[in-house]
């Protein structure tokens, strides 16, 4: 349930972008595979959060990003879908995640 | 020809650093949603650095014993070390109560609907409790397995505690918990003989989101490898 004050910290920051604009139409958020977030939960609580403010009525576009890592004993970079997924080349749990841990608004359309 | 991106026309503003463009009216924000909370933290972290306080962040999931083991830690700490608590929980004062009649000072925080602890709430409470120099300062998150692995509070690092009654597979349930934490206190060891509990699985999951995760067994109740919590501890300060 924290997807509701993270989408607080999306208004805030949206807010301040959209100074000096009358109307926040789109709002593109960055959300990695491991970041933790559920696209939907956040899908949900951000007509709720919008409301009242220049973002009202706004439609949310979630960018996904794959979560991916580098074997730290193949050397090898590794697609990684759950934190808990081995090397697929070597079945090691050592792998650092590289990406894919991203919670970012990337940009906003507005008028 | 603009010379951001080669697009034939549209008027460009500067704003807040960033572009925007009148054509389709697009700014880019480029911004993390935590941003605002790490900045907090490192304010906090900053803070207890000054002041050379180790300060814990304490995650489990309700009921995994976590306000008695910091009892007991309060306990075997006394006379060395000066600690205190930051207590996070929806509702009430209980655990506050509980860590002041074991003898240290401790502040509630009340997350009301709120499922965890944010930077800006644990560096007002901080601010309030004002620990001293050399001191420890524990602060109990909200009792949730998903939420906290999110926000930095300023901690030195993040302790996971899990109790044997949960089950063995609550490290692949709740991988980023896990993989946040620096360790893992696996407690009520002491009710092993009436489980089912598999520690060496439990541990192995733990180590395939975390091979780096330590993992300190013991009963907060009993005292049975609370030594093995308080040496990691010491050697921390």
């Amino acid at each position: 349930m924290h997807e509701m004050s993270l989408m607080q910290s999306v208004l805030e920051i949206v807010e301040e972008a959209s100074r000096g604009f009358t109307k926040v139409k789109k709002v593109f958020l960055e959300i990695g595979a491991l970041s933790g977030v559920d696209p939907q939960a956040m899908d949900f609580c951000f007509d709720v959060v919008m409301r009242d403010t220049l973002a009202e009525g706004a439609t949310l576009e979630i960018i996904r990003k794959p979560g991916e890592g580098w074997c730290m004993q193949c050397s090898k970079r590794v697609d990684v879908s759950e934190r808990y997924d081995p090397c697929p080349w070597c079945g090691s749990y050592q792998i650092q995640v590289t990406g894919g841990e991203e919670m970012r608004v990337k940009e906003i359309e507005v008028e | 020809m603009c010379t951001v991106c080669g697009c034939g026309g549209g008027k460009y503003e500067k704003f807040g650093g960033s572009r925007s463009r009148e054509a389709n009216r697009l700014v880019k924000v480029e911004q993390d949603i935590l941003a605002k909370n790490d900045a907090h933290a490192e304010r906090n972290r900053a803070w207890l650095k000054a002041r050379n306080i180790l300060a814990l962040n304490l995650v489990s999931s309700p009921g995994s014993g976590k306000t008695t083991l910091l009892a007991k830690t309060i306990e075997e700490i006394r006379g060395r070390k000066s600690v205190s608590v930051i207590e996070g929980d929806q509702q009430t004062s209980f655990d506050a109560d509980r860590i002041r009649q074991a003898g240290a000072p401790a502040i509630q925080i009340n997350t009301g609907k709120g499922c965890h602890l944010d930077a800006k709430m644990v560096g007002d409470a901080m601010m309030k409790l004002d620990p001293g120099e050399n001191s420890l300062l524990l602060i109990e998150n909200v009792g949730n397995l998903v939420c906290p692995a999110s926000f930095d509070l300023g901690e030195a690092c993040k302790v996971a505690i899990l109790s044997v009654t949960e089950g063995e597979d609550k490290p692949m349930k709740y991988p980023d918990m896990f993989h946040a934490a620096k360790v893992m206190v696996l407690n009520k060891i002491d009710l092993l003989p009436h489980l089912d509990f598999e520690v060496e699985k439990c541990i192995d999951y733990a180590r395939r989101v975390n091979p780096e995760i330590l993992v300190i067994q013991l009963s907060a109740r009993t005292g049975e490898g609370l030594q093995g919590w308080m040496d990691w501890m010491e050697g921390m300060i």
